[in-house]
């Protein structure tokens, strides 16, 4: 089956079996492989993008429901100006060991800020609740949205998504 | 993980879906959000032929009140009770159940026909909709009944729709004044399975219990109302030992069986201290 995605802002297509998960769309067919399939059973997020802004599991969607909607991808974070200030963030606050939930938490960690560009720490520990991070890592991850949030707010037009 | 091979069939209206259903209904499974759906056919507990996606269909995502009751569509999203200010000013239990389904992620696409139709015995949703004596509507070409939640919830993962029928619409009645409700789960990480929770609504009259609905997520074979704790409630004063009395009843109600999360015993007497817990919650609420 035919489908059309705009992804990472760019309007793809691929002819896709209707069993294929999007994260496979993703990583097989438009060849980016920044999304992780971890668990495989939708409860480790690695495997988050955005779908019209919002973090879906791809694992757990398939790749035909994607038809005609928005898909961002880790690839799509950094702006024709630069990294994201979350991924800024994130190398300057050590918020990665192995690097394979970072992604999934960039990706929720960037919508987040889209909604609430001012969060406590629980609101960003709550963003995070459906992300697991296997290093346990969760301090810095924690840490780095919280100085995206100020890098933000600091230079707010530099800011993309 | 790939489910079988199935063929996807896009429905944008209703009536689309609904002959759908008439034409593959016997070897199809309705779509919506997907997220307890997909799980199980990866794993190939399930492998329908044929997959209807009603999540396109447009209008079946409202939130409304209506009749004396609130009206949700099959396609409400988790996230969107739990932002909804309807909900939060008059339907506590839901409010308080909606944040803790799934995990923030899973609750952007899952839906709550979706989660009803399921019928997992550890759904939240199931608990909830018994304890407000909630109502589903199922639709078919050949017309529609509205069916009470504890007939259409008939064991694990099966419910009384036919297999050429659409749920619709969830129908709560709209609790009177002074009322008050609570869902209290305990899990083990956010995300898994509850195991134990407990859904509790109630509204006082003259200082007395008019009505109260007490419904168990996790502790038997699908959502088990506890009917006979809520009626020793009935007409009593909203005291502690009353409380006390209707999570023992409830308690005796479940039907838990020892699994990695806990004991039979230990969930049995997690379904005692949680229903007396939220009586309490649901009546200081009330009371205002």
């Amino acid at each position: 089956m035919e489908i059309s995605v705009t992804m990472n802002g760019t309007a793809r297509t691929a002819d896709v079996e209707p069993r294929m998960l999007l994260a496979h769309v993703i990583r097989e067919e438009f060849g980016l492989t920044g999304t992780h399939v971890g668990c495989d059973t939708t409860s480790c997020g690695a495997c988050t993008v955005l779908l019209d802004g919002s973090p879906v599991k791809s694992c757990t969607m398939f790749g035909v429901q994607a038809d005609g909607h928005e898909v961002t991808t880790v690839e799509g974070l950094a702006g024709a100006d630069g990294l994201h200030p979350v991924q800024v963030a994130f190398q300057e606050e050590h918020g990665l060991q192995c690097g394979y939930c970072t992604p999934g938490m960039m990706l929720v960690g960037a919508a987040l800020l889209e909604r609430n560009p001012d969060p406590t720490d629980d609101d960003i520990r709550w963003a995070i609740s459906g992300n697991i991070c296997r290093c346990t890592g969760y301090m810095n991850i924690v840490k780095a949205i919280q100085t995206a949030a100020k890098a933000k707010a600091a230079a707010p037009a530099a800011a993309t998504a | 993980m790939l489910p079988s091979r199935f063929d996807y069939h896009r429905a944008s209206s209703v009536e689309e879906a609904l002959s759908l259903l008439d034409d593959y209904g016997e070897d199809a499974k309705v779509l919506a959000g997907g997220q307890s759906l997909i799980p199980l056919m990866k794993l190939r507990f399930v492998s329908p032929g044929h997959l209807i996606d009603i999540d396109p269909i447009p209008g079946l995502d409202g939130i409304e009140e209506r009749e004396g009751s609130l009206a949700l569509g099959a396609l409400v999203r988790h996230n969107q009770l739990a932002s909804s200010e309807i909900i939060t000013n008059g339907y506590p239990t839901l409010a308080a159940a909606a944040p803790q389904i799934a995990d923030p992620i899973v609750r952007n696409l899952g839906t709550i026909g979706g989660s009803l139709a399921h019928a997992d015995p550890a759904g939240d949703l199931g608990s909830v909709m018994l304890s407000m004596g909630a109502n589903v509507v199922l639709r078919s070409s050949s017309g529609e009944r509205v069916v009470p939640i504890g007939e259409f919830l008939v064991d694990t993962f099966t419910t009384s729709i036919t297999p050429n029928e659409l749920l619709t619409e969830i129908r709560i009645p709209t609790p009177p004044p002074r009322s008050g409700g609570s869902y209290l789960k305990l899990e083990r990480k956010v995300g898994d399975f509850a195991t134990v929770a407990v859904a509790v609504t109630l509204s006082l009259q003259d200082g007395t219990v008019g009505s109260a609905g007490i419904a168990l997520t996790g502790v038997g074979l699908k959502n088990i109302e506890a009917a006979e704790a809520a009626a020793s409630l009935h007409g009593t004063a909203p005291t502690d030992e009353a409380f006390a009395e209707a999570g023992r009843l409830a308690a005796a109600a479940s039907n838990p069986v020892t699994d990695v999360r806990g004991t039979d015993t230990y969930k049995r007497h997690m379904v005692e201290v949680y229903t007396r817990r939220g009586l309490a919650t649901a009546s200081a609420m009330a009371a205002g």
